[in-house]
């Protein structure tokens, strides 16, 4: 049966991606980097002795602070492996070529997107493994580690496709990447600066509507209140609004994802 | 069959194409030639899908550039004067991601890479990778791309631009076996003399206005109202230089070192045959009568000149 070929940008990203030598060592590091990093803190809390022992909060401890360093590490790499999509292929003159082909601009922006995607999600699955350790000493639910690695996901798809967008819209790698960090850095540390400027005027002047906004954007603050009840309520408490944080987060990051896909798509074949 | 229509493209106040309006019938291996900026580039970006015209519109094979990009792009296969490669795909799997690309099923494009690969001459490169090629296998391997999905039309800018002569002549000859094939091919050179080898119609494109179009021989056969002759001559070529001023020519140039006259003579053959007949009445013993044939170039060259003269007249 003559079947049409599944999205062929995104099998021949892959093939090239995965192809790549330093896609597997840069795993590895990440891999090692972590290990080490749950070694040194089983020792920090065990006082260095091997007569010391692990308590469950402890664990919980440890599953936020990788939580954390997984968001981070997000936050790092989805730039990296998106803001080039598009403009890598105009700089090597081979955008014009692809645009002639009968692929239309949404199998291709979606297949440069599901591409990179699926590297930085093998990264993650990668350090299950290591994710599960908190599991054996008890403190940490499976529903919460599968909320996180929705939560990863969703993060993912919406600054991935921030990435394309400026990809597809701006001429230079340089410019976009520049732009994408500047994106992860607003969201990263700027919604949590302008969710404390909001509170500090916010309890003058009675409105914490819009901290609680700036603090539901930030994914470090978000991903924490997914495993920690407290923090979201915390949050509640200061902002004096019940809704959890989360979903403004997924509504925000989805619409963001969505327009920005929307946006590379739209652009792609500007033919000015 | 590919119609322009009208077709203009301004990229502010500069005019890259100027209602440009032309036809080229199914099967034509059509020639554009033009200096550099003439608008060769902007006409194959419009035709292939790239680029917007200002106005005016392109069809092909009934539909348009501007409303039906998606058939236009199936109908076409396009080679761009400056393109890159996958350098970590391998020969057969650059081919096979275009093959999918035009969403060609997986069976029928191991056979046409095989075909194609063959064609190109690159059937022992199947398996290299598309980095280790040569600049011309590189050029070889991206026309065998634009023939993945059979297209009926092709577009190849500067086919053998940046090619060693070798290269070159390889290139040619690709494309005289693919005159075979019954495509319709567009197709643009520097190289004239490559051009007029292959291509049955041109057409000669001045600061984006076509300025003639035809068959090669046709418009030849117009220029050739105007012959470069030369005559050696024996004896003193002074005499013979004395004569030809008397005649009906012009710019008549001497060179003792061959002992020959070269002027340019504007008539018919048989004013030709009577000036060699008064030459040698006169006593002039003419050792050869020799009329230069205009090739591409000096078409080129003459309709371009009378084009700058004409407007020089009108500013």
């Amino acid at each position: 049966m003559n079947q049409k070929p599944f999205n062929p940008v995104l099998l021949k990203e892959l093939k090239l991606r995965f192809r790549n030598a330093k896609s597997f060592s840069s795993i590895a590091f990440y891999l090692i980097a972590l290990t080490l990093f749950i070694v040194a803190f089983f020792n920090l809390m065990t006082g260095y002795t091997a007569s010391g022992f692990f308590q469950p909060s402890e664990s919980f401890l440890l599953f936020a602070c990788l939580t954390v360093l997984q968001m981070g590490l997000i936050l790092f790499i989805a730039p990296a492996l998106t803001a080039g999509a598009i403009s890598t292929e105009r700089e090597k003159q081979t955008l014009n070529i692809l645009l002639t082909t009968t692929q239309t601009s949404a199998q291709i922006i979606i297949g440069k997107l599901m591409a990179s995607l699926a590297f930085l999600i093998v990264i993650l699955l990668a350090t299950l493994p290591l994710y599960s350790i908190v599991f054996l000493f008890g403190g940490v639910s499976p529903s919460m580690v599968v909320a996180v690695f929705l939560l990863f996901i969703l993060t993912v798809f919406a600054l991935g496709s921030v990435g394309i967008m400026f990809s597809t819209i701006t001429k230079k790698t340089i410019v976009s990447m520049i732009t994408t960090y500047g994106v992860a850095i607003f969201f990263a540390f700027f919604t949590f600066l302008f969710f404390l400027v909001g509170v500090v005027n916010g309890l003058e002047s009675g409105l914490l509507a819009i901290s609680y906004v700036w603090i539901s954007l930030n994914p470090f603050a978000v991903a924490l209140s997914v495993i920690s009840p407290d923090i979201a309520l915390g949050i509640s408490e200061t902002t004096k609004i019940e809704l959890s944080p989360v979903w403004i987060y997924v509504i925000g990051y989805s619409g963001i994802g969505l327009l920005s896909l929307a946006i590379a798509i739209k652009k792609l074949r500007a033919t000015h | 069959m590919i119609e322009f229509q009208q077709l203009t493209k301004n990229y502010g106040q500069l005019k890259a194409l100027n209602e440009l309006s032309l036809t080229i019938k199914k099967g034509t291996i059509f020639g554009f030639v033009g200096a550099n900026g003439a608008g060769k580039s902007t006409a194959f970006s419009i035709l292939a899908t790239l680029l917007s015209p200002t106005s005016g519109d392109i069809l092909v094979n009934g539909k348009s550039v501007v409303q039906n990009p998606h058939e236009v792009r199936a109908q076409i296969g396009y080679m761009p004067d400056f393109f890159g490669v996958y350098d970590q795909l391998k020969a057969e799997e650059y081919l096979d991601f275009y093959g999918a690309a035009y969403g060609m099923p997986a069976k029928l494009r191991q056979q046409k890479i095989t075909d194609l690969l063959a064609l190109v001459r690159l059937t022992d490169k199947r398996d290299q990778y598309v980095d280790d090629l040569s600049r011309g296998m590189k050029q070889r391997l991206c026309l065998a791309r634009t023939l993945m999905h059979d297209p009926d039309i092709l577009i190849l800018d500067e086919p053998a631009s940046g090619l060693d002569p070798r290269a070159r002549v390889e290139m040619r000859d690709i494309l005289k076996d693919l005159k075979g094939l019954g495509k319709t091919i567009l197709i643009s050179s520097h190289i004239l003399p490559e051009l007029a080898e292959i291509c049955d119609e041109i057409g000669v494109l001045d600061s984006g206005k076509l300025i003639a179009s035809g068959n090669i021989l046709e418009i030849q056969a117009q220029l050739q109202g105007d012959k470069f002759i030369t005559v050696k001559v024996l004896g003193d070529v002074n005499v013979a230089q004395q004569f030809f001023l008397q005649q009906q020519v012009e710019h008549i140039e001497k060179n003792d070192f061959e002992n020959s006259v070269t002027f340019v003579f504007n008539g018919d053959d048989v004013m030709q045959a009577n000036l060699l007949k008064a030459a040698i009445d006169a006593g002039i013993q003419v050792t050869a009568f020799e009329v230069e044939d205009k090739n591409l170039e000096d078409v080129f060259m003459v309709i371009t000149e009378e084009v700058a003269k004409h407007e020089s007249k009108t500013v």
